[in-house]
């Protein structure tokens, strides 16, 4: 459904998309994952014909984005970030006027208005002044303004920077809802938040893609390692000692001591059963364990490693 | 059409949802009457000159207040990234926010009717030069308006489009005037008479409506017209 191949784009001197592809098709969640300035924002604008890019191609629905851009523009429905919306405008006229440009025949609007306003939960705002409204009902309304024609694809520039937990739940929530029936795109630097929605998830780093997978695949990547927090009540240099002769143990990191334990983070290959063992070893030394725990390697762990210094820069499919 | 009638309506609204409608009515009805009237009892005549004379000088410092908004306030509140995502095309964008900028003007133009109803009350004015005056008004005040929102295009800064306006307005207004005439050289008179905004107007204020006149204006809108539309998308290869 969408098409992007060799995108590029420079601002000047910096290149902020460089030879950027991917592809995505209909009932996928994709999520732009980068840090600040990586090229997510500047992607999402050329897909939605805001901007033009300096080399390469996109097509949405077989519509090629330069060529054909008003096709384009009635497949998306477009939330830029921070949701910037007329705010002298009513929360009613300001979805009238969208319809009316939407081209959502006049026997509709209203239906389709009730719609949008019932999937955002906008009810209690209708009779407001979008200047009045808060940022999560702006956002909101950025939402509902995207949704009322109903479009295949939906891009939505990190639609839950700046709302509080709540707010950000809900709109999880309702994106993961959206989903269901469309494509949806949207970018974001936290990374709980495309692990929570997304189906596939792209990461990008200085303008290119650096990992493209499911976010199961992504954590896959880093799991060739296992990390397991262990407390031990016993004497430090001993344990430590011991710890040191283990052959399981590539490497281990002293977290917390007290007169009471020692806890540590042990990193050890995969597929051994560190835990067990370790279990193991304190019994044989006569140890007490008072806690023992396998980490979850995060896609934190994959994001850091990939957007890092020391980041991969060849685009890796998974 | 559709796309053009619903920016049109949503500009329209705006001004009038803002100060801005009333603060330029009220302004320019004020300051038209106070031109108008101060030589009216003086000279004793039913005729409009001076007010038609003053009015392109009070243009010079309105219009472009009321321009200064339509594309930098966009730019600066970041609405514009939604706008030109919606399936209408540049140039509709552009017409409609004209439209409702022309509209603004009309219903001041309108409300200013109360002076010529007034000489006509007081007196047996001559009809042609006043209906004229009218026609030069619009026209006149649309050409502004076209230079004013090129000026709004170029800039985020409303002050800034602010002054470009009246800059770009006055530029093309003074090389008309005999002021300028005087001091060009000789070659470059007939095209800086025929550019100035302000000949054409007071050919018009003779009473006599000449096609010349009329396609000079025409152009002058289409122009910057135009070149916003240029603007427009010159922009989203920055």
């Amino acid at each position: 459904m969408i098409e992007v191949i060799n995108l590029t784009k420079r601002y000047g001197a910096t290149v902020a998309v460089d030879n950027v592809s991917f592809d995505a098709k209909a009932g996928e969640v994709l999520g732009f994952l980068g840090p600040n300035g990586a090229g997510k924002t500047t992607t999402m604008r050329i897909l939605t014909c805001y901007l033009s890019a300096d080399g390469g191609t996109a097509k949405v629905d077989g519509y090629d984005v330069f060529e054909d851009s008003v096709e384009v523009r009635k497949r998306i429905g477009y939330l830029p970030e921070s949701a910037p919306l007329y705010t002298d405008m009513g929360v009613i006229d300001y979805l009238k006027f969208i319809a009316q440009v939407r081209d959502i025949p006049k026997s509709q609007r209203s239906q389709r208005i009730k719609d949008v306003v019932d999937i955002c939960g906008l009810e209690k705002m209708i009779q407001k002044d979008v200047g009045e409204l808060s940022k999560g009902y702006r956002q909101r309304l950025g939402l509902a303004q995207s949704l009322i024609h109903d479009p295949p694809i939906l891009v939505l520039d990190e639609p839950t920077s700046g709302l509080d937990p709540n707010q950000i739940i809900e709109i999880r929530n309702l994106i993961r809802e959206i989903g269901k029936e469309k494509m949806v795109i949207f970018s974001t630097h936290i990374l709980s938040e495309v692990s929570a929605t997304c189906s596939r998830i792209l990461i990008i780093n200085d303008g290119e893609i650096v990992a493209n997978g499911t976010p199961d695949e992504l954590a896959g990547r880093a799991r060739g390692e296992e990390v397991v927090h262990i407390s031990i009540r016993g004497p430090r240099e001993d344990i430590e000692a011991k710890l040191e002769e283990l052959s399981l143990v590539s490497d281990f990191k002293r977290v917390k001591s007290d007169d009471d334990a020692c806890a540590y983070q042990i990193v050890s290959q995969k597929g051994q059963n560190t835990a067990e063992e370790l279990f193991h070893f304190v019994v044989q030394n006569h140890w007490s364990l008072t806690e023992l725990r396998q980490e979850a390697i995060s896609l934190e762990d994959v994001f850091l490693k990939l957007t890092g210094n020391e980041s991969a820069t060849q685009p890796t499919d998974v | 059409m559709n796309n053009i009638a619903a920016i049109f309506k949503k500009e329209f609204r705006s001004y009038f949802n803002s100060p801005i409608a009333y603060i330029f009515i009220t302004f320019f009805l004020a300051l038209s009457a106070w031109f108008f009237f101060r030589g009216f009892f003086l000279v004793g005549q039913a005729v409009m000159r001076g007010f038609f004379s003053w009015v392109p000088w009070i243009f010079l410092l309105f219009i472009p207040a009321v321009t200064m908004k339509l594309w930098a306030e966009e730019k600066k509140i970041g609405t514009v990234e939604i706008l030109m995502t919606l399936p209408i095309k540049d140039y509709e964008v552009v017409i409609g926010k004209y439209l409702a900028s022309f509209c603004l003007l009309g219903v001041t133009i309108l409300l200013s009717l109360s002076i010529p109803i007034t000489v006509a009350y007081l007196g047996e004015p001559d009809g042609g030069p006043i209906l004229g005056g009218y026609i030069g008004l619009c026209l006149m005040g649309g050409a502004y308006l076209a230079i004013g929102m090129f000026a709004s295009t170029i800039t985020e800064n409303q002050i800034v489009a602010f002054i470009l306006g009246i800059v770009m307005c006055f530029g093309l207004l003074i090389i008309g005037e005999d002021i300028v005439l005087f001091n060009a050289p000789n070659w470059i008179v007939p095209i800086f008479s025929y550019l100035g905004l302000g000949a054409h107007f007071s050919s018009i204020l003779r009473g006599v409506i000449d096609s010349r006149d009329l396609i000079y204006y025409f152009s002058v809108i289409g122009f910057f017209l135009y070149l916003s539309v240029l603007m427009i998308t010159v922009q989203k290869w920055r």
